[in-house]
């Protein structure tokens, strides 16, 4: 399991630099010959962004502002201050983008601040409700969004500090004010594109 | 006339017509292949087809990002990167926002609007239907209203997001501590590196008035030891007595990319001739029309005068009615008391002032002048952040750029329109929502 893992971490850094997945390390993956499943490099995507947030959150965010050596506001740029957590995972998914549109990753919730990060698709809408509903589970399944057929996963994104559910309890456009520390706020939705 | 007749007089004029098109596309008048008129913002390097365009036709990738990319992306809030998420495919079915030509179609004079685009004026309405559940205070609204002054743009809303105008709420018309940034570059006091005229080095064959190097003396180039030869070299050593343009970009690098950037420049920066006032749209002055704009037109050759470049050599060109009221303006007797030294440095506003703003990057930059004079122009709202709130309220500053007989009379009065945006911030937090 260990080393299946570490192969579809590997497999999903080389995607990140521009090869697709399915024509990722026949010999990696698990051993698979078929080379790595879908929902391996989602898993692994997911393994990354999420390690990356918390790392951001813990050692640069929370640190930093326990120290009062600076801030973290919505309005980072403006105020000069560090962007939260979920405007550092989006603007990573927005950079991801422009390098490579193999895949693509989306921090979204029943109850978004920006409406336009509320579920969209069929799949995002039974994603959500099902991550929401079922502590500990991902979701997965396939989806055609323009003629083009992708695996799509959902992953529980919880408010893993008090701050994150203070903040949306707050926040004048926030749907929902009653976040408690440790609850499932949305999902983290990845896609990634199929041979159908 | 016989068949062979007709072949050989079609394949003559075939050939006459081709290769007088030929010929033309070797010509620098391109003007036989221009589509339709150009936009405001590219007339002036219409003749400079290759700039944005395939030698076949086609409008490159890059075109528009090469000049526009690095304002785009300092406050974008609809980068084409947000939208290449397949979770969007259904908006972009409606309005491909990837690409820039989506919304700016180019030589379509009757399409264009004011701000450059060519989009229905409702737009926004595609993706934003729902605005008024999300938002009530937007309930019944009309989409022919979103861009108006003081509510949202495309790609720059810096002047309206909520806690920002809920900071400014109540804001007198003019702050306390009305005043622009201080200059980058203080007077330069003489030093050990200083020269005189004795020691100008201009050889001996060169024919100058004593009162050029007076200028030269007393000027800034003097102070820090910049003698003539400095500029009026060539690349092999040799005298030039019309320094390029090149030679100030060697030094002042960050101004001279502003320049091309804008209005002024552009036309250089698309490897065209110098801007001419006569090849402008604006109103413009008769007597300045055969001028050439450059680093020496508005600052001099050799007294390299600031304040010169600041008023004096703007009105020098520009005709336009906003121009022509300035000397009328509140804000030209503010200029005035500055230079006279009876009010305080950055209490007076020139031209230079909202057109060419003293800004800094980060806090540890530099104070530099942004020679890009359209950079918070198109909208003229993005003024109101860089410029206006230096010395006045934001709700005031919002009011002013939305009223276009003010702007026209060059701020000479009160606003006549009103911005709701702050009335809807106020109320919202009134409410207690927050």
């Amino acid at each position: 399991m260990g080393h299946s893992k570490a192969g579809a971490m590997v497999c999903g850094a080389v995607a990140l630099a521009g090869v697709t997945a399915f024509g990722c390390g026949g010999q990696g993956g698990g051993g698979a010959a078929a080379g790595i499943q879908p929902q391996q490099m989602a898993d692994a995507l997911y393994a990354v962004i999420a390690a990356d947030r918390a790392t951001y959150a813990g050692q640069v965010v929370d640190r930093l502002v326990k120290e009062n050596a600076i801030k973290a506001t919505e309005r980072f740029k403006e105020e000069k201050t560090l962007p939260l957590p979920a405007q550092m995972l989006r603007m990573g998914a927005e950079h991801a983008q422009k390098t490579n549109s193999s895949f693509s990753y989306a921090l979204l919730s029943q109850w978004p601040i920006n409406q336009q990060n509320k579920a969209k698709t069929e799949a995002e809408k039974a994603g959500l409700k099902f991550v929401a509903e079922n502590p500990g589970k991902n979701y997965y399944t396939e989806e055609k969004i323009a003629d083009k057929t992708y695996f799509t996963a959902v992953y529980p994104d919880k408010a893993v500090a008090a701050a994150c559910a203070n903040c949306h309890n707050e926040h004048a456009d926030s749907p929902r004010k009653d976040f408690k520390e440790g609850e499932i706020m949305g999902g983290l939705v990845i896609r990634i594109p199929v041979n159908k | 006339m016989s068949t062979r007749t007709s072949i050989l007089a079609w394949l003559l004029l075939t050939g006459l017509v081709g290769g007088f098109g030929a010929f033309r596309l070797t010509s620098p008048d391109q003007t036989l292949y221009l589509p339709d008129q150009t936009s405001h913002g590219h007339h002036q390097i219409e003749m400079a087809c290759a700039s944005c365009h395939t030698p076949f036709g086609g409008v490159k990738d890059d075109a528009c990002t090469n000049c526009h990319g690095e304002q785009r992306t300092a406050a974008d809030s609809h980068p084409a990167s947000k939208f290449n998420d397949p979770r969007n495919a259904g908006n972009l079915e409606k309005i491909d926002a990837r690409r820039c030509v989506t919304c700016h179609v180019e030589h379509w004079p009757e399409g264009t609007h004011r701000e450059g685009h060519t989009m229905p004026v409702d737009f926004c309405v595609t993706c934003h239907a729902d605005v008024g559940t999300e938002r009530p205070s937007h309930a019944g609204m009309s989409f022919t209203t979103c861009s108006d002054a003081g509510c949202h743009n495309y790609h720059d809303n810096r002047a309206l997001w909520e806690d920002y105008l809920k900071k400014h709420l109540g804001e007198p018309v003019v702050l306390a501590s009305a005043k622009v940034l201080p200059r980058g570059v203080a007077m330069v006091a003489k030093g050990p590196k200083s020269l005189a005229a004795s020691n100008q080095d201009a050889p001996r064959t060169v024919a100058f008035s004593a009162a050029l190097v007076s200028e030269w003396e007393e000027s800034a180039h003097a102070r820090v030891g910049i003698n003539c030869s400095g500029c009026h070299s060539g690349t092999q050593g040799e005298w030039v007595n019309k320094p390029m343009l090149t030679i100030c970009a060697g030094c002042h690098t960050e101004q001279n990319k502003g320049f091309g950037l804008g209005k002024h420049g552009m036309r250089v920066a698309a490897g065209l001739g110098p801007m001419s006032p006569g090849l402008a749209r604006l109103p413009m002055r008769a007597e300045a029309k055969e001028l050439e704009v450059g680093c020496e037109s508005c600052h001099g050759g050799h007294s390299v005068n600031a304040r010169k470049a600041a008023v004096d050599s703007c009105l020098g060109c520009h005709d336009d009615e906003h121009s022509r009221s300035y000397q009328r303006s509140p804000h030209f007797k503010l200029w005035e008391a500055e230079i006279n030294r009876t009010a305080s440095p950055g209490t007076g506003v020139s031209c230079a002032t909202c057109h060419m703003p003293r800004e800094k990057s980060s806090s540890s930059a530099a104070v530099v002048v942004q020679h890009n004079q359209n950079d918070n122009l198109r909208p003229s709202e993005k003024m109101v952040r860089n410029v206006c709130t230096s010395c006045h309220g934001v709700g005031f500053s919002l009011d002013a750029v939305a009223d276009p007989e003010l702007v026209r009379h060059n701020f000479a009065g009160r606003p006549k329109k009103h911005v709701a945006s702050v009335d809807m911030v106020e109320k919202r937090a009134a409410q207690g929502k927050r």
